[in-house]
């Protein structure tokens, strides 16, 4: 599986509750994984309100600093604050949920 | 994409490829067999040690507790790179921030931020916030690569300081990963050619607390700070140096003003020149019991003798003698002020105050137990740096003894010793003998440092006060042998003839 060439995979074209980034370094299995289950994810929970923006930091190596990226891959959830950051290949769905605050929410809607 | 980057999921898996987008990777450290490249750290004393520095695109570790001044060590081996040796350095802080770390050091003279504007430093504080951080599946920290190798490309840095690394166990819970991670980082650094310090908390067990003695395998510096008798010590000891020789030995270090400075270790071997040239004990008929010449230049001198025998002023004469020679002299008191030795001098027809107000003569008075041992035999190494003396006298030597033991105060001097010796400057201890009998007991345990010894003694004959001096020892010349009465008179300290009244061969 390839990562997207396109910097952004905006599936909705509506106001976007979460502002996802996916910080990688290169296209390696982790994070074509990593992109991989974030896209599914997002699709069976955040359908239409959801943009990933992925910056590879060999291409941009500066940003690494101002998100405070030490791991790759790194999920931050930019929007909505608070900024929240989700380390690994996220092939726990769990976690990630939990992560993303997103695992109270499905409980209460379920 | 540029390329695609191979993980090392293992920690046995060797490193495969640094380079980044330039494609172009530093050509790995090449070490010649035999010697070792080093580079300079430029702090006093620690090139002495390590004999030429740090090992040159290695990592080296420095450890310690904390506040024993492994981040000023650090910090100050990249600040001097970036202003004396031309080579720019990064700083990645896991636990302070730039501005923290700026003003920390700002009082050492360090000027952080003017060094990052003229690009020869780079910053990057790197926060790890485990509360803050869901961790799931798989990860690596190229993050923290891509950072550093950012950094180091942005300034051209040659040294790399990581301060403290150890943090990230803290702040991530995969430890296995963690440690595949900072071999790969240990080795990267290399690759790189960088000159790496890397910080750690002394552990309990171990050298470090998470063990990264086992990842850096170059070079290890263990710094500690001890606190026996209220008197606080700073040392500094070389545990390792893979392919290089280095003393030892635990080193004093100083933390002051100017920063931090490691003794200048005694010279390794006994290697000190042996002038033949003379010059005036400052007393004419002294100079005649010493061989018609007086003292060898750059030898050491102790004037023994109990309370009120003399020895000050047979020390003030040497003073007095050497100022006139237009010689830079440093006098160390342990027991009164320069007003007070002044004045009592003074008092015997012997004025140093011109001396002091020419600038040729420089009193450091000094409480002996203000300070351990250490602290004052660095303090010492420091005056006489910055001085330039060539005639020291200590006064006296014995008040030493209060803040240690015989064998502590008998290193301490054999260090001050060998270094005076180095430096060509001669040197006259004044030795308080408590009684008259056992004059040469107590000074034992530092005769043998002595090129000449003087013995001082007092004598009551027949209702009689006396006062009597003879060179006990004075290797390399002939002396005289006899016991000489001499007084105190307004014009100095005066010798009789061999003839005199109280003649006696010894």
């Amino acid at each position: 599986m390839q990562l997207s060439d396109d910097r952004t995979a905006t599936p909705s074209r509506d106001v976007k509750a979460y502002v996802l980034r996916l910080y990688v370094a290169g296209q390696t299995p982790k994070s074509v994984l990593a992109f991989r289950n974030l896209k599914q994810i997002c699709e069976d929970h955040l359908q239409g309100r959801y943009e990933i923006e992925i910056i590879d930091l060999l291409e941009n190596p500066q940003l690494a600093r101002g998100d405070q990226i030490l791991a790759v891959p790194t999920l931050v959830r930019r929007l909505p604050e608070p900024i929240k950051k989700i380390i690994g290949d996220l092939s726990n769905t769990e976690r990630v949920l939990v992560g993303l605050d997103l695992q109270e929410r499905r409980a209460g809607t379920a | 994409m540029s390329q695609c980057r191979q993980m090392s999921d293992s920690p046995q898996v060797r490193h495969i490829e640094t380079s980044t987008s330039d494609g172009a990777g530093v050509p790995p450290d090449l070490v010649r067999v035999g010697e070792l490249a080093k580079t300079l750290t430029g702090i006093q004393g620690l090139d002495e040690i390590t004999r030429g520095g740090l090992p040159k695109g290695r990592p080296t570790l420095v450890c310690g507790g904390p506040g024993s001044g492994k981040t000023l060590l650090a910090l100050t081996f990249l600040v001097n790179g970036a202003t004396q040796f031309d080579e720019p350095g990064v700083l990645m802080t896991f636990e302070e921030n730039a501005e923290e770390i700026a003003s920390d050091v700002a009082s050492l003279g360090f000027d952080l931020p003017e060094l990052i504007k003229a690009n020869k430093l780079a910053v990057d504080y790197v926060r790890v916030e485990r509360s803050e951080i869901e961790e799931t599946g798989e990860y690596d920290l190229e993050g923290l690569f891509v950072r550093l190798d950012y950094a180091i490309q942005s300034v051209g840095a040659r040294r790399v300081v990581l301060d403290t690394i150890e943090s990230l166990f803290a702040g991530l819970k995969d430890d296995a990963i963690l440690r595949s991670e900072l071999r790969r980082l240990f080795r990267w650094l290399k690759d790189k050619g960088v000159t790496a310090v890397i910080t750690g908390e002394r552990g309990d067990g171990p050298l470090t607390k998470q063990g990264l003695e086992e990842y850096v395998s170059d070079a290890v510096i263990l710094l500690d700070h001890r606190v026996h008798d209220q008197v606080s010590t700073r040392r500094l000891r070389v545990v390792k140096y893979r392919g290089s020789h280095h003393g030892t030995n635990e080193y004093p270090f100083l933390i002051d003003a100017s920063g931090i400075s490691v003794l200048p270790v005694s010279s390794m071997a006994l290697a000190h020149d042996a002038p033949l040239n003379r010059i005036s004990a400052g007393i004419p008929r002294l100079d005649t019991m010493l061989g018609d010449k007086g003292y060898y230049r750059g030898s050491t001198v102790l004037v023994s003798g109990g309370a009120g025998t003399g020895k000050t002023s047979l020390a003030a004469h040497f003073l007095d003698a050497a100022c006139r020679r237009g010689e830079r002299c440093l006098c160390f008191l342990f027991e009164e002020s320069p007003q007070q030795l002044l004045r009592n001098m003074r008092s015997i027809g012997i004025d140093l105050e011109p001396w002091v107000t020419a600038g040729l003569l420089q009193f450091h008075a000094d409480r002996p137990s203000r300070y351990g041992l250490e602290t004052h035999l660095a303090t010492m190494h420091q005056v006489v740096a910055d001085f330039h003396p060539t005639a020291v006298v200590l006064d006296p030597v014995t008040n030493l003894m209060t803040v240690g033991t015989f064998s502590d105060v008998q290193a301490m001097l054999t260090r001050l010793i060998d270094h005076l010796k180095t430096e060509n400057i001669t040197a006259v201890l004044t030795s308080l003998t408590p009684g008259l009998t056992n004059v040469e007991r107590t000074e034992n345990s530092i005769s043998s440092l002595m090129d000449t010894w003087i013995v001082l003694a007092n004598d009551d004959v027949g209702g009689h006060h006396r006062r009597g001096l003879y060179v006990l020892k004075s290797r390399g010349m002939r002396h005289s042998n006899e016991l000489r009465e001499f007084v105190l008179t307004d014009q100095g300290l005066d010798i009789f003839d061999g003839n005199g009244a109280h003649h006696a061969v010894v």
